[in-house]
Order: structure tokens, then C-alpha cells, then sequence
């Protein structure tokens, strides 16, 4: 009673439910503050945009040049401004696609016929190009480029997604581990079985399938062998934890050498890059724009809420945490529960190492190299306690956000990644010490 | 010669006056002790009489509020265990602190070897075979002490103590784990201690030992000396009295149970020496008292019963069908249920909500398809809330917020919710005040009119006698005696049988 007025902050349950969630909007609030940049749009929405300003200042046909650079985005652009200019009337010289001197032979070739130059459709790259100075009817000051506003670099669609792409593998893993150490338990063999999936699954593809050429039935059986010795993995570290009462800081231990080990000597240390291009959809593809290992992370995610908050097995779980023998004597199958949640962490590991695989196109034993660490510190910094019977599936989620945009907002903002090394292990210790002040002010 | 020593005007030990409080206990309410030399003092007294207290006091683990301890007429301040070995007190406690994977004569030299060590161990090694020399045994000095039987361990503990030069020995209940021969064996030991002078307390609820062994006996009781007398002016019926010594008040609901047939049968019931042989039965709409001093094996009994530890050979039968009970997941799908001693440790989550503490053995009824039916589960807790006056602010309260009636009676909702229909209630009231207590007791009434099976245990002899229909007594593991008209029965019976006097 007294130490809880003593920390009231902390044991404030909205504090303690949401101030993991109010920790994130912060940071992403100071990094985008800090990565606030000019910035230049590109691609096919930037093409329309240059093409309704040319419109709108030209009356009639006007004659247009495009000029961009050869490369995905500005052909985007190019297209898409050719596109709007010529249903709007306008009239296309030419398309450059390439550097200054493609240009200049285009404009000489545009004047040595006789026309005339109304503007050049140009990006923010290609306008900066001094060549059109050289014509006295063309100049610069025809060049008309997308307009530029101002925006965080951080908070980009495409660094959001990169960001929440690069942690989906982690966050997976994470769910499984976080079971685990509600439990009170901890699963360190996680990295490991990450490589053991990876290269048995793209073993079996390629001395099954044929490699590259392996058909798509292959690959899933392939996926489904790598995490499916992942399960057993987990299972026998339940069994040992179970059935001997080993420690499970020891069981897994001895299992993260032995499937490293086992990785390396299948793959004979090697990476192996023969996989069939239907593979990379798992990892690289995208469904609804969102990519595919974002969608897969929110689906398990919202699947391990329901049965972490509604079903049987998550009271279970928590209950065993809280209070084994109490647990054990209200009757609750204390083993066989302990045993699915070692058999859960092991299968999300194997899925996370086929997700990994098939981002990187390779099976390699060198994949998943101290996750388990950092799928450790996103449980801890979720909230989820070490002595177990507390903590919550979407805490880890949040936890796991927050690691990597304190991660991404160091690489934007250009922080060396030694400070980045420092800096993570303090918020690490942090969490585990509010961890500490929560529990004080929660009682005993 | 003891009379020689025992001439000597000032007492070897004296204690006066020693009070002792913890947070909402007097401990000790003004006790009083002397020890002469080479004399043997038996401190007897119920659980939770002082002993343990004052024995802390001795060994300084605990330091007295007031009172004075002086040795050889010396007023000594016992600050600190080193203080008491200083001072020449050593005490045996009932658990060893030896080091299973030392030898003997290392232990014994523990924590003050020689200096030099390469000179030290011949020397350390010789010592303490002219220790065991000293005491009359034979015990390999090179042996590990995990090896030893419980009774040569303890004739480590007591060499080292003897090494440490004590004037005085505290044997808190040496025999507990002995076989009757190494009781023997123990008794040599101690006589030959006061051949030579040192005195002895020595704690124990035998009383045929105290008989045999004793000068003396001090008898504590709520924090008091109520009796003190040369073990010559004794009889076993007096020093039982004074043991138990309260009056029994009508502080127990009355009851009238109509009983049925046998419910729960328990034959032959083995477990290590814990267990031994139990055998008895309850029957519906009966509460059946078992009682016994610490140790005697009820509790154990009791998570036999429930599956929470296997037994050794004997069988269970439930309505008069052989049951395995292999898990106390089997036991609730019987119908049986355990309400544990230890509340905290082992009755409750209390990290957990109240809510889903209640839940818990109950979920396979209160979910579909693996999911939990919250809603039913809400209502089915708030009815027992206001049944059994459970005092909560909401049902997400965490259970360690609550005072201890108020968490056995959540303990009590789970197991209703269960509807088992034998009731093992291990200690049901410890720990918990006046008033809830009642409640329980009405509660345990009410359940054995419905033709419930009930199965008390508990130390206090006043609630075993007003509740109980019928009370079995335990000692050593083993059922020493039925009382079937408990309203006949006087507390001094069931002490008797609770030291095992026959």
C-alpha cells in the first residue's frame, strides 16, 4: 500500500496499459521533427502534377520536351506527364531519358527542325542541367519541375513500410517468445532455428526441386519440412523443461549451438542461392500495398491477441506465470501448456527464418544471428515482465516498433552506429528497470 | 558430578523477562528461563507458543524488545550470530546447515579454516576425529556429509558446535527425522554432553523422550511460561494440561449432519516416511477432523488425496469406486478439491485478478470451443461475491490487494463454482480474523448439509472439536487414533495421541 503511492505514476493503469503506445508516437514525433527535409516528389504522381502546370500556363497546344534520367521512377514520370499532356492538348517534342548530353542532341535535333520549345517537363535533377542555357530560345527558365513541400524524411510511406517490413521478422518471432516469458521461461534458440529453417528449406528446394526451376508444390513442402523441424526443436525444449526440469535458460541454450551448428554443417557454411523466383513472394511481394511479411506479422499478431485475452490456453499461460504450483493445483495442464508454448516459439522461429530466406533470396546459416536478443529486448521493452504472468502480445508488437524506429531514426539522422549500440541498450535497461518500478507499485 | 556443577551458585544460562513483538503479535510476553550446568531443560509448548522465538533469541537471529540473557551471571547482548557462538551457544536447527558436497571436516571448519591452509587441513582433519573420539562415535572424517544418514548428520552439527568451545546446546527437535535407534544413539551424545558440563534445551513434542531425557521442563504457551518443574514432580497428564492449557469457548456453530453413505475411502495410503499407511474414509454430509503437531504428515496426506504428489502404494476410492488420481487435474474431475494451506504460495495467483483466479478450475465448464465465456464467468463471481460477503472493489482486483479472509473466501468461490463434492480444507482459517472465520465455519456447515464430504485439518484443537463430527489424529505419518464422540472427547485426549503417547 505504501510503495504504491510511492510510484503512483507508474501503477496509474492507464500509464501502465497505454504508455508503451504513448512512448512510440513520441518518437515517432522527435524523429520526425529531426528528419524534416525538403522534399522532391518523383514518379507518376509528380508527371501528372508537372503536366496539368504546363497546361494551365501554356493556352492552346503547347510543344513539351520531357526530359528525366534513365531510371524506374523518372520513366514513371515521363510516361505519366506524356500521358496527361497529350490528353490535354499539348503537343510532345520529344522524351529524353538519359543524361545532359542526350538532352542537348534532342533540343539541337528539335531546333534544326524548326520548332520551337514552349517548356520542358523536368524533375527536380534534370532541371538543375546548364545545358539548356546554351539555347538562346530555350533557357532554363522554361524548365517547369513538380513542386517541392516540406516533410519528414521518417515519416515517408516508403520508410514507414521499410521500417515495418525489416521488423516483421523480429516482431513474429516475438510472439512466441513472449508466451514463453509469460510463462516465466526463455527461449533462446530462436536465432538459431531462424538459420536452421533457412538452409533446410532451401536445401530441400534445391536438392528436391531443382533449384531455381522448383515447382511451387516443392516450395511449400520445402517451407513447411523447415519449420516444421523448427516445432520439434521447440517441443524438445519444452520436453526438457517439462518432463526433466531442466532450466530453460539451459535447454535452450544447448539448442541454439546444436541447430546453429546443425545449420552450418548441412549447409556446409555456405550460402545457398537456388530458389525459384515463385519463393520471393512471401518475403519481397505485396498484397494491397502493404508487404506481404507486414501483412503476415499483423494477421499472427491479431490471432495471438484472441488467444492470449479470450481463449483458455492464454489464462493458462498467465496463470503458470503467475503462480506454477497454484496453477498446477487449480488444475491446469501445466506441462502439456508449457510444452505448446516452447513448440509455438519454435514454429514462429522456422517461420520467421522461411520469411527471412525469402527476403534475401538465399538459404544461410548465417541468418538470424543474435535475434534472440533483440526478440528478447522487444518483449522487454513491450512490457512483458521476466518473472512472468504478466505482459501483453501487442505490447511486444509495440515494443519491437520501437526498438526499430529508434534504430531508423539514428541511421536518418546519421548517428554513428556505435552511439546507436549505446543508445539501445539503455532504453533496454530502462525498460526492464520501469519494469521493475511497476511491479513495486503493483504491490509486493 | 551433576550435582557438583549444578552446586555452583549462578545459573550457566539465564533469561528474565523476555518480551518479544512483531507487527500485530506479542511473541513473548515476559518469559523467564534458567539452564545450570550440565542440565537437560525441555521447553514444551503447542505451535506457535514462543519457542521457536526464543530459541532466535539465543542464536542471535532475533534480538529481544526487553528482558536480559546472562551467561555465567554476565548480562551478554547477542547482537548477532557470531555474538552467540562468541558467548558459547550453539543450536542445532531442525534443518541442517551442512554442505552436502563437503567432507565432514570441512564442514565442521567451515567459515573459520586455519590460516595457513596446507598446515590447516592435517591439523583440521585431526581435530575432528578427536571430536567424534570425544562424543563416542565412529564417522569417517574424509566423508561427504550428503552421504551421511540424518542422524550422523547431525552428530556433525553437534561436533561442530562443540568445536566452537559452546558452554550450551539448543536442540530444536533433534529426534523429528530419526529413527527410534538413532534416537538412541542421540541420547548417548547428550548424556555425555552433560557428563561434561554443557547444557542442553532441548525442543520436543515427544514426550516419551522428555521423560527419559530431561531434568527439567518449561512449558511456553501464548508468549508465557505456564509451568516449570523438575521432570520428577511430572506426569505426562499434567504436562499435557499445561501444554494446551485454554479453555475451549463455544465460538463454533452448532451443527447437526445427517451422514450417508461412504464418500471418499482412503486405504493403505503410503508416501516415504511422510505417509504410512493411512487408511480412513468420510462420508457424505460428514466432517471429518484430522489434526496433528506440525509434520505429522496432514498436509502431505492431503496432496496425496488431491494428486499433487503421487503415493507410494495404497488406492483411493470415490462412492465406493477405485479411482487413479494421478494429477490434481484428475482429483477435480473426481470431485475432489483442495483447499491448501498456504494460501499465497499455493491457493492463489496473486499477480492475477480476482475474476481469473476464480476462473481458473473452472474453465473447461465457463468456455466453448477454447474461448472463454467472460460474461458467464462475471456473473457466476459476482453471485458468490455477495454470497459469501467477499469484499472487493471490482472483479479485476488483484488478489494480493486483499486480507486474507477475504482471499480464502475467492480461494472458496473457486472450488463451489466446481460443485466438488469432497472438500479437503487444509487450514482453513490461519491467518484470518474473527469474523470471517465464523463465516467459514457456517459455510463448511452449510456444504456438509448438502452431503458434501468434507475433510478438516487444522492445528487448532478448538476448531477441530466444534467443527469435526468425527476426528483422526495423526503423528509420524501415521493415524494414531479415532475420536468418534468428539462432544466426549477432551482436548488432552487428542494431544495424547497427537505426541503418540501409546
Amino acid at each position: 500500500m505504501m510503495a504504491k503511492t510511492k510510484n503512483n505514476l507508474l501503477a496509474n493503469p492507464f500509464i501502465r496499459d497505454y504508455g508503451m503506445v504513448f512512448m512510440l508516437l513520441l518518437l515517432a514525433v522527435l524523429f520526425s521533427f529531426l528528419t524534416l527535409k525538403e522534399q522532391h516528389p518523383t514518379g507518376a504522381d509528380a508527371g501528372r502534377q508537372v503536366a496539368e502546370r504546363i497546361l494551365k500556363q501554356s493556352t492552346g497546344s503547347a510543344n513539351v520536351l520531357i526530359v528525366t534520367r534513365d531510371i524506374p521512377e523518372d520513366i514513371a514520370f515521363a510516361d505519366a506527364a506524356a500521358h496527361r499532356l497529350e490528353t490535354g492538348g499539348a503537343k510532345i517534342l520529344g522524351r529524353v531519358a538519359g543524361d545532359a548530353s542526350d538532352a542537348r542532341t534532342a533540343i539541337e535535333s528539335i531546333i534544326g527542325e524548326g520548332k520551337q520549345i514552349d517548356a520542358i517537363a523536368a524533375n527536380q535533377v534534370t532541371s538543375k542541367w546548364t545545358v539548356y542555357d546554351r539555347f538562346p530560345t530555350v533557357g532554363a527558365a522554361k524548365c517547369v519541375v513538380p513542386e517541392s513541400y516540406s516533410w519528414p524524411d521518417f515519416l515517408k510511406v516508403s520508410n514507414l513500410l521499410g521500417v515495418a517490413n525489416q521488423t516483421s521478422i523480429y516482431a513474429i518471432i516475438a510472439i512466441g517468445m513472449t508466451m514463453v516469458i509469460i510463462t516465466s521461461g526463455i527461449d533462446l534458440s530462436v536465432g538459431s532455428l531462424v538459420a536452421l529453417a533457412s538452409v533446410v528449406t532451401a536445401i530441400l528446394i534445391r536438392d528436391l526441386g531443382g533449384g531455381t526451376s522448383a515447382g511451387f508444390l516443392i516450395v511449400v513442402v520445402a517451407g513447411t519440412a523447415g519449420i516444421g523441424l523448427c516445432a520439434l526443436a521447440g517441443a524438445f525444449n519444452g520436453l526438457l523443461v517439462t518432463k526433466f526440469q531442466v532450466p530453460p535458460f539451459i535447454v535452450s541454450l544447448g539448442m541454439m549451438m546444436m541447430a546453429s551448428g546443425l545449420s552450418y554443417r548441412l549447409s556446409g557454411g555456405r550460402s545457398i542461392p537456388e530458389l525459384p523466383s515463385s519463393f520471393f513472394w512471401l518475403g519481397g511481394g505485396q498484397t494491397w500495398g502493404i508487404p506481404n511479411p507486414v501483412l503476415l506479422m499483423i494477421i499472427l499478431y491479431v490471432i495471438a491477441h484472441i488467444v492470449m485475452s479470450r481463449m483458455v490456453f492464454g489464462r493458462y499461460v498467465y496463470a503458470i506465470g503467475g503462480n506454477a504450483e497454484a496453477a498446477r493445483l487449480s488444475g491446469v495442464p501445466v506441462k502439456l501448456v508449457l510444452l505448446t508454448v516452447y513448440t509455438i516459439c519454435g514454429t514462429l522461429a522456422g517461420l520467421g527464418g522461411i520469411v527471412l530466406t525469402s527476403q534475401l533470396s538465399a538459404g544461410d546459416p548465417k541468418f538470424g544471428l543474435m535475434y534472440e536478443l533483440e526478440v528478447i529486448a522487444a518483449v522487454v521493452v513491450g512490457g512483458t515482465s521476466l518473472m512472468g504472468g504478466q505482459g501483453k502480445i501487442f505490447g511486444t508488437l509495440i515494443g519491437a516498433f520501437i526498438i526499430a524506429m529508434i534504430k531508423n531514426g539514428m541511421n536518418l539522422t546519421d548517428i554513428d552506429p556505435f552511439n546507436q549500440k549505446i543508445v539501445l541498450g539503455a532504453v533496454l535497461t530502462g525498460a526492464v528497470l520501469i519494469d521493475t518500478f511497476k511491479r513495486r507499485g503493483g504491490g509486493k | 558430578m551433576n550435582s557438583v556443577l549444578r552446586g555452583n551458585k549462578t545459573p550457566l544460562l539465564e533469561m528474565r523477562g523476555i518480551e518479544k513483538s512483531f507487527p500485530g503479535v506479542r511473541a513473548l510476553k515476559g518469559v523467564d528461563l534458567t539452564l545450570g550446568r550440565g542440565e537437560v531443560l525441555a521447553l514444551l509448548g503447542e505451535n506457535g507458543a514462543g519457542k521457536s522465538t526464543l530459541i532466535k533469541m539465543l542464536g542471535g537471529a532475533l534480538q529481544p524488545d526487553r528482558g536480559s540473557i546472562r551467561i555465567d551471571g554476565f548480562e551478554v547482548t547477542l547482537a548477532n550470530p557470531k555474538n552467540a557462538i562468541a558467548a558459547g551457544i550453539g543450536i542445532i536447527y531442525q534443518e541442517f546447515n551442512l554442505i552436502p558436497g563437503l567432507p565432514v571436516w570441512e564442514n565442521i571448519f567451515l567459515g573459520r579454516e586455519s590460516s595457513k591452509a596446507w598446515i590447516g587441513r592435517g591439523e583440521e582433519r585431526r581435530r575432528t576425529r578427536e571430536l567424534f573420539e570425544l562424543i563416542g562415535v565412529s564417522i569417517d572424517s574424509d566423508a561427504l556429509c550428503g552421504e551421511l544418514s540424518v542422524a550422523q548428520q547431525q552428530t556433525v552439527e553437534i561436533a561442530k558446535a562443540l568445536s566452537q568451545d559452546v558452554r550450551l546446546i539448543v536442540m530444536d527437535e533433534p529426534s523429528a527425522a530419526l529413527t527410534p535407534q538413532e534416537v538412541t544413539y542421540l541420547f548417548k551424545i547428550i548424556r555425555d554432553l552433560k557428563q561434561r558440563g554443557i547444557g542442553v534445551i532441548y525442543i520436543s513434542h515427544r514426550l516419551d523422550e522428555i521423560f527419559e531425557i530431561a531434568d527439567r521442563v518449561l512449558v511456553l504457551r501464548d508468549g508465557e511460561t505456564v509451568g516449570e518443574s523438575s521432570i520428577e514432580q511430572l506426569t505426562r497428564q499434567r504436562m499435557i494440561e499445561m501444554m494446551v492449557g485454554r479453555e475451549i469457548q463455544n465460538e463454533f456453530p452448532k451443527h447437526h449432519h445427517t451422514v450417508g453413505k461412504a464418500r471418499l475411502t482412503v486405504t493403505g495410503l503410503t508416501r516415504g516416511k511422510s505417509v504410512q499407511d493411512v487408511s480412513f474414509e468420510i462420508r457424505s454430509g460428514e466432517v471429518l477432523g484430522l489434526t496433528g503437531l506440525v509434520g505429522a504428515g496432514r498436509t502431505e496426506l492431503a496432496r496425496l488425496i488431491f494428486g499433487a504428489d503421487q503415493p507410494d502404494s495404497g488406492s483411493i476410492a470415490i462412492d465406493g469406486v477405485q479411482t487413479k488420481i494421478r494429477s490434481p487435474r484428475d482429483a477435480i474431475a473426481a470431485g475432489i478439491c483442495l483447499l491448501t494451506e498456504d494460501r499465497k504460495g499455493q491457493g492463489l495467483i496473486l499477480g492475477a485478478s480476482v475474476r481469473q483466479n476464480f476462473g481458473l478450475p473452472n474453465l473447461p465448464r465457463l468456455s466453448v470451443y477454447g474461448f472463454v465465456r467472460e460474461r458467464q464467468e462475471r456473473q457466476a463471481f459476482a453471485g458468490y461475491v455477495s454470497q459469501l460477503k467477499i469484499k472487493i472493489p471490482h472483479q479485476e482486483e488483484l488478489a494480493r490487494n486483499l486480507s486474507g479472509g477475504n482471499q480464502q473466501k475467492v480461494v472458496l468461490a473457486k472450488w463451489l463454482e466446481r460443485q466438488a463434492d469432497i472438500l479437503i480444507f487444509d487450514e482453513p482459517t490461519r491467518g484470518i480474523d474473527v469474523g470471517a472465520k465464523y463465516e467459514i465455519y457456517l459455510l463448511i456447515n452449510e456444504l456438509a448439509k448438502q452431503g458434501k464430504a468434507i475433510l478438516l485439518i487444522s492445528s487448532e484443537l478448538p476448531e477441530i472439536m466444534g467443527m469435526s463430527d468425527r476426528v483422526i489424529v495423526m503423528h509420524q505419518g501415521r493415524i494414531t487414533g479415532e475420536i468418534k464422540d468428539v462432544a466426549a472427547a477432551t482436548p488432552e485426549q487428542i494431544m495424547e495421541l497427537a505426541v503418540a503417547a501409546t
